[in-house]
């Protein structure tokens, strides 16, 4: 393997929360490599552990163990000031909803030119001039006139743009964006990742992407995670894990989303039930209540994590045999 | 006209109008949520409803139920008016109109167990009520009879929302809005809430009036699609035909940005991505009120409103560039046709 290429190499990443209900084990042995350039695709519903584990990366959670090695230098090691030095500038992540994440009472300049006068000491009038770079950057019209609006005067679709500028701002070497596009319209939607897509390839930046929607990543991811109840039930190429997927759930969450060339007029595919409590795991695979591939040992003994092709494993008893009969 | 058979309301040059920012010293501006839609239900069909926020189609559908006194124009149920019934008449309409709610978390009393929320309008209906048809409501939309003791909070969004559908179906109504009912759920969750809505569709005669961004969604259930864009319906056919041949601008670019779970689809496709943002309904822009977005736009369409006009049989578009003789707009670009060919 060649490390250099490596920027993000995660280890065995758990994240444990300690709850009234007891022990809640939001991301349980993570890991994944992510070379620069690359972006990774990490897809699940609510409560799978997809933005724990985002946060996580970030060392934004109280504790977690395992290890996140970035460009060389374990992230969970480090001292705090390490890490808040790392953070926003080599590292940045944007949220789903940019309002929440901008401060209301801060116009859009102060707030780009604080990063950059932070981590790359620009002064006051360099930092003002490279936040209306980058407000151009990230194609808002008339930046100019923007630079000095409050969030507030900006519409949903600007504000993630305005977002994607600070993550930005110091080209940084990873981008985190958990749900970017989820607030927003379809047709913005698709300007956002447009714009995630060719800014990142133009700075080489490695993505990691985090989404509920599997068709958000066909068209941006190089490889995929599907996270269930806090575990990668399965990690593979983009292609392979649209095309010849080896886990029963990936299976069908694709299955059940409704495609739009699709003219059957029959029930949607739907998995029955519901996830199980986090902070009652049963002992067995947390899936087999809801898979219709489960027998006996699903319940009672947790599935392996099986290799069936180079870089495409699946957390499944059956893994192996559905990869072979998936042979198209 | 067959008219009262076969459609179950007509939705007549319906106007919703708010006013913006009136206050002691200002007038304030008018908003036209809804500008002038007129649409046919037909009876037990499913009419989706589609747009991005702000489009007016939440509106619309309250605008329907009288939820939101429309401003002009007129909503027919069964061939009667219903802006011109007494309140008591109304109310007892009321039973047959009903709504189901996005948010499954705030639609229901939180102090209510499941049995009261779903009984609730049998008694306001005078229905036979009781355990056992609560109960029975309860299992036709896949709930534990045995939950009936339980409140809101001890369900899953999903349940909450077959709560809500129960409630819904206790009124035995024949029209059922359903603004956003899904999108609040989780993928895998999706797809069981709207089999169940089909399935109660064709045991009970059910119509749908069904709202929603998610066009993979509406592409399921819906049997004939009407596009929004500020205020305006833009485009309307059934569900095939507007899925595989879009024809106005907004609407090719609105089914362009769906996302498709295919890779290999995904990079091969041509998307046509549409600069800047939905404009304020404020101030919409004059002429097509798409012309500020729309790469195929002349000068004609900042001055013309375009009519909806059936291009293909029981295909309607609102676009002054495209007409029957030459519905592709792109050809019609490329010829240099298409300028007031209307």
């Amino acid at each position: 393997m060649n490390s250099v290429a490596t920027i993000l190499s995660v280890r065995g990443l758990t994240t444990h929360f300690n709850t009234a209900e007891g022990v809640v084990k939001a991301v349980d042995d993570v890991s994944f490599d992510l070379k620069r350039g690359e972006t990774l695709g990490i897809v699940g519903e609510s409560g799978s552990g997809k933005s724990v584990t985002s946060l996580s990366l970030m060392r934004l959670v109280p504790e977690s163990s395992g290890e996140i090695v970035f460009d060389g230098g374990d992230v969970n090691a480090m001292s705090e000031n390490d890490v808040r030095r790392i953070r926003g500038r080599r590292m940045a992540m944007i949220f789903q909803d940019p309002m929440s994440s901008l401060n209301p009472f801060l116009k859009v300049s102060t707030q780009l030119s604080e990063i950059t006068r932070l981590h790359l000491g620009l002064d006051r009038k360099q930092s003002r001039e490279h936040a209306l770079t980058m407000l151009e950057t990230v194609g808002i019209p008339d930046a100019a006139s923007r630079l000095d609006s409050y969030p507030h005067e900006m519409s949903g679709g600007m504000r993630q743009r305005v977002m994607i500028a600070m993550a930005l701002s110091c080209e940084p070497e990873l981008l985190i964006a958990d749900e970017p596009t989820t607030a927003l319209d379809v047709t913005i939607q698709a300007q956002i990742l447009e714009l995630i897509r060719d800014l990142t390839a133009k700075m080489n930046t490695s993505v990691i992407l985090i989404t509920h929607d599997l068709g958000v990543l066909a068209g941006i991811a190089d490889k995929v995670i599907v996270m269930y109840a806090g575990r990668v039930f399965e990690q593979a190429p983009a292609v392979e894990l649209f095309g010849r997927s080896a886990n029963p759930y990936t299976r069908g969450l694709l299955k059940s989303t409704p495609g739009i060339a699709d003219d059957s007029d029959g029930d949607l595919y739907q998995i029955p039930g519901m996830p199980p409590d986090a902070a009652n795991l049963p002992p067995g695979c947390p899936f087999a209540e809801r898979c219709e591939r489960a027998a006996d040992i699903c319940g009672d003994q947790p599935p392996p994590f099986v290799q069936v092709s180079e870089g495409h494993f699946s957390l499944c008893h059956f893994a192996g045999e559905i990869y072979a009969e998936a042979t198209h | 006209m067959n008219n009262v058979a076969e459609n179950l309301i007509s939705i007549e040059d319906v106007r919703v109008e708010y006013s913006s920012g009136r206050s002691l010293f200002a007038s304030g501006r008018t908003v036209r949520a809804v500008d002038g839609v007129s649409l046919e239900i037909k009876r037990g069909e499913t009419l989706g409803l589609v747009g991005e926020s702000g489009c007016g189609k939440s509106t619309l559908g309250r605008a329907v139920l009288r939820l939101t006194e429309p401003t002009a124009g007129r909503v027919m149920h069964n061939g009667d008016d219903l802006s011109s019934l007494q309140p008591e008449a109304m109310r007892r309409r009321r039973r047959q109109l009903q709504m189901i709610f996005q948010d499954p978390y705030s639609s229901l009393n939180p102090l209510m167990t499941a049995g009261q929320i779903i009984g609730e309008p049998l008694k306001t209906f005078d229905l036979a009520s009781g355990k056992d048809r609560v109960q029975t409501l309860m299992e036709t939309v896949g709930l534990d009879r045995r939950f009936i003791d339980r409140r809101p909070r001890e369900f899953s969004g999903g349940q909450r929302q077959r709560i809500g559908i129960a409630r819904v179906l206790a009124a035995e109504p024949e029209f059922i809005v359903a603004d956003e009912p899904i999108s609040a759920l989780d993928v895998s969750i999706q797809a069981q809430i709207l089999n169940l809505m089909r399935r109660l569709q064709k045991e009970h005669g059910l119509t749908y009036l069904f709202i929603s961004h998610d066009l993979r969604a509406v592409r399921h259930i819906a049997d004939r699609v009407a596009v929004m864009y500020l205020g305006r319906i833009v485009e309307l056919a059934d569900t095939k035909e507007i899925y595989r041949d879009p024809l106005m601008p907004y609407t090719r670019a609105l089914f362009s940005s769906i996302p498709v779970a295919d890779p290999v689809i995904e990079r091969k496709r041509e998307r046509i991505i549409l600069r800047g943002d939905v404009p304020s309904p404020l101030a919409p822009p004059s002429g097509c009120h798409f012309h500020t977005r729309c790469p195929f736009a002349i000068a004609e369409c900042s001055r013309i409103e375009p009519k909806l006009v059936e291009i293909k049989p029981g295909h309607t578009s609102a676009c002054i560039r495209i007409s029957r003789e030459h519905p592709h707009i792109e050809q019609n670009a490329a010829n240099g046709l298409g300028d007031l060919m209307q």
